[in-house]
């Protein structure tokens, strides 16, 4: 291998292996930001070592016991600093602290164990959400603080200093470092599934910029949600969320047109749908539906998913299973934005008039004031009543309200087909 | 990206010698992997190739030739469809993978073309294309 090959070998190892490095490093640390640091010894020790020796056969095996040595040098440094302030005080009573052999046994456990416990720190519900989402990226996902700035268009020093001040909140609020049980361990679940579907939205329908899909965020998402499945396979709902994103994902392709533009679920040429991820996604479906004894939120938005991959053409699709799945989906989740598209389904399965009828309730509960999806819905049903004109007033607010310049261009063309305005 | 790992078949697994014990145990451990990591989509051994068959185009002539195939080295046995962030990442997964067969053999990795793949090879006709294709199979449905 030249050099450069070596690099890039080290890279792929890295990004494979940091997080369960950082995982189990952290256990036995107990503090996030120095277990990073130990990891980033650890590369670097690599990097220097690789090119000339070759890539170790255990790659993984060598950078956690680099970690180690570095973490137990670290330890004792540590102790021996305590024990100079103990003897100060004259307290000496216990033994040594965390002799090396503990240290050992602690990193022989379950690795996977390890990288649940980082999820669910990563996760923690001490964080805002957009520091759940930077941390868990960076820890999980491997990404690099420059990587996470471009994918959600921020600057970098912004997701840098989110990061280190969810680090710093995590070491203030003393928060555990173990897989919750429980109670607990429902909500706290929820929270992991929220940001990774978080990442993955993020990905399928840019909120803002140039692009209307991001691939690479919703690939990252969908793997962090399969790698989860396989830690906790007894969870419905991680199941549910794997199956919503591989079914949305297998439209990836057929979202988006040739010159970029975004292509609605109907328009959408069902031949490009990928066959592979549709499988998986049922297959993950039912795995979900066999566990649950009650369907979860994710559960039924797959399930919701499943009909569209399930037609063939758009004329197949089952819209009066959808507009029930939806109502089941109103009462999980009670969001103005599920009402909403439970109108759309209603639109379909029985009659614009009726859809619009919901939509209308709910814009005068004025929850939807600045959604862009509601005059877009709402334009649509007028569309097929027969009241473009009301139609395109509709559609020209929706594309004032996004914040995507590609679904701009797509609801500004319907404003258009639409005819003059009666203004 | 996805790519295609091909384990490329032998003189023994065109035999229909089957893997012995340790191999598949092995294997399954290197697929859990796999499938833990989020990686694995797809994967399946192939029947040798003497169950095999192909067909020959020319023209508008179709003409089917049974197998077995002569030249096993270059005869796939067993592939599996993997999704990664970079060709390296592949190939350090395909290096952790047991030898998939008794003595010497071969893995071979191809990338699969995403849509964004063909770039500047989408001309504008092209694309001019695909939309009165999409615009066609819309007005049938």
């Amino acid at each position: 291998m030249t050099t450069s090959e070596v690099q890039r070998a080290i890279e792929a190892v890295w990004r494979l292996e940091a997080p369960k490095v950082i995982a189990g490093l952290t256990r036995m640390v107990r503090d996030l930001s120095l277990a990073e640091d130990l990891a980033h010894d650890a590369l670097v020790a690599a990097l220097e070592q690789w090119p000339a020796d070759g890539i170790p056969r255990n790659p993984g095996a060598w950078l956690m016991a680099a970690g180690k040595h570095r973490a137990i040098d670290q330890l004792r440094r540590r102790a021996r600093l305590r024990r100079k302030h103990e003897e100060l005080a004259r307290e000496l009573d216990g033994g040594p602290v965390s002799g090396a052999a503990d240290l050992d046994a602690a990193m022989d456990d379950d690795i996977g164990d390890d990288l649940l416990r980082l999820i669910f720190t990563a996760c923690h519900p001490v964080l805002p959400t957009e520091a759940r989402v930077a941390l868990t990226l960076r820890l999980l996902g491997g990404l690099t603080t420059e990587e996470i700035a471009r994918a959600f268009l921020t600057p970098e020093p912004t997701i840098a200093q989110r990061i280190v001040r969810a680090k710093r909140t995590l070491a203030k609020a003393n928060v555990p470092y173990e897989v919750p049980r429980g109670e607990e361990r429902e909500v706290r679940l929820g929270s992991v599934l929220d940001v990774i579907y978080l990442v993955f939205n993020e990905g399928y329908s840019a909120t803002s910029g140039e692009d209307w899909v991001r691939p690479s965020l919703c690939d990252e998402a969908l793997r962090l949600g399969r790698v989860l499945a396989g830690m906790v396979p007894e969870e419905p709902e991680v199941h549910g969320l794997v199956a919503l994103m591989e079914l949305q994902s297998s439209r990836l392709r057929a979202r988006v047109g040739p010159n970029g533009e975004a292509v609605r679920l109907l328009d959408q040429n069902r031949a490009r749908w990928d066959r592979l991820l549709i499988g998986r996604g049922l297959a993950a479906l039912e795995r979900a539906e066999r566990l649950a004894s009650e369907a979860g939120p994710y559960q039924i938005q797959a399930a919701i998913a499943a009909c569209h991959a399930r037609a063939t053409v758009p004329g197949d699709t089952d819209w009066t299973r959808i507009a029930d799945l939806y109502a089941r989906l109103v009462v999980v989740t009670r969001s103005p934005i599920v009402r909403l598209n439970h109108a759309v389904a209603v639109g379909m399965a029985k009659s614009p008039g009726a859809g619009l009828a919901l939509v209308d309730a709910l814009i005068a509960e004025g929850e939807l004031d600045t959604y862009h999806y509601a005059p877009s819905v709402r334009g649509d049903l007028l569309e097929k009543l027969g009241r473009t004109a009301e139609a395109r007033v509709e559609f020209e607010r929706a594309a004032r309200l996004t914040r995507n310049a590609r679904e701009r261009d797509l609801l500004n063309a319907r404003a258009q087909a639409c005819g003059p305005s009666s203004r | 990206m996805r790519f295609m790992v091909m384990v490329k078949a032998t003189k023994e697994s065109e035999a229909g010698e089957m893997p012995s014990e340790q191999l598949l145990t092995e294997m399954m451990k290197y697929n859990e992997e796999l499938v833990k990591a989020g990686v694995m989509l797809a994967g399946e051994g192939l029947h040798p190739s003497s169950k095999g068959v192909r067909v020959r185009f020319n023209g508008k002539d179709r003409k089917v030739i049974d197998g077995p195939f002569t030249e096993t080295k270059e005869l796939v046995a067993g592939f599996w469809i993997m999704q990664v962030r970079s060709k390296a990442e592949v190939i350090e997964w395909v290096r952790r993978c047991p030898n998939p067969m008794q003595g010497e053999s071969e893995i071979e990795i191809r990338q699969v073309f995403e849509s964004e793949d063909f770039g500047e090879a989408m001309t504008p006709e092209l694309k001019a294309q695909e939309e009165r294709l999409r615009k066609e199979t819309q007005k049938k449905q």
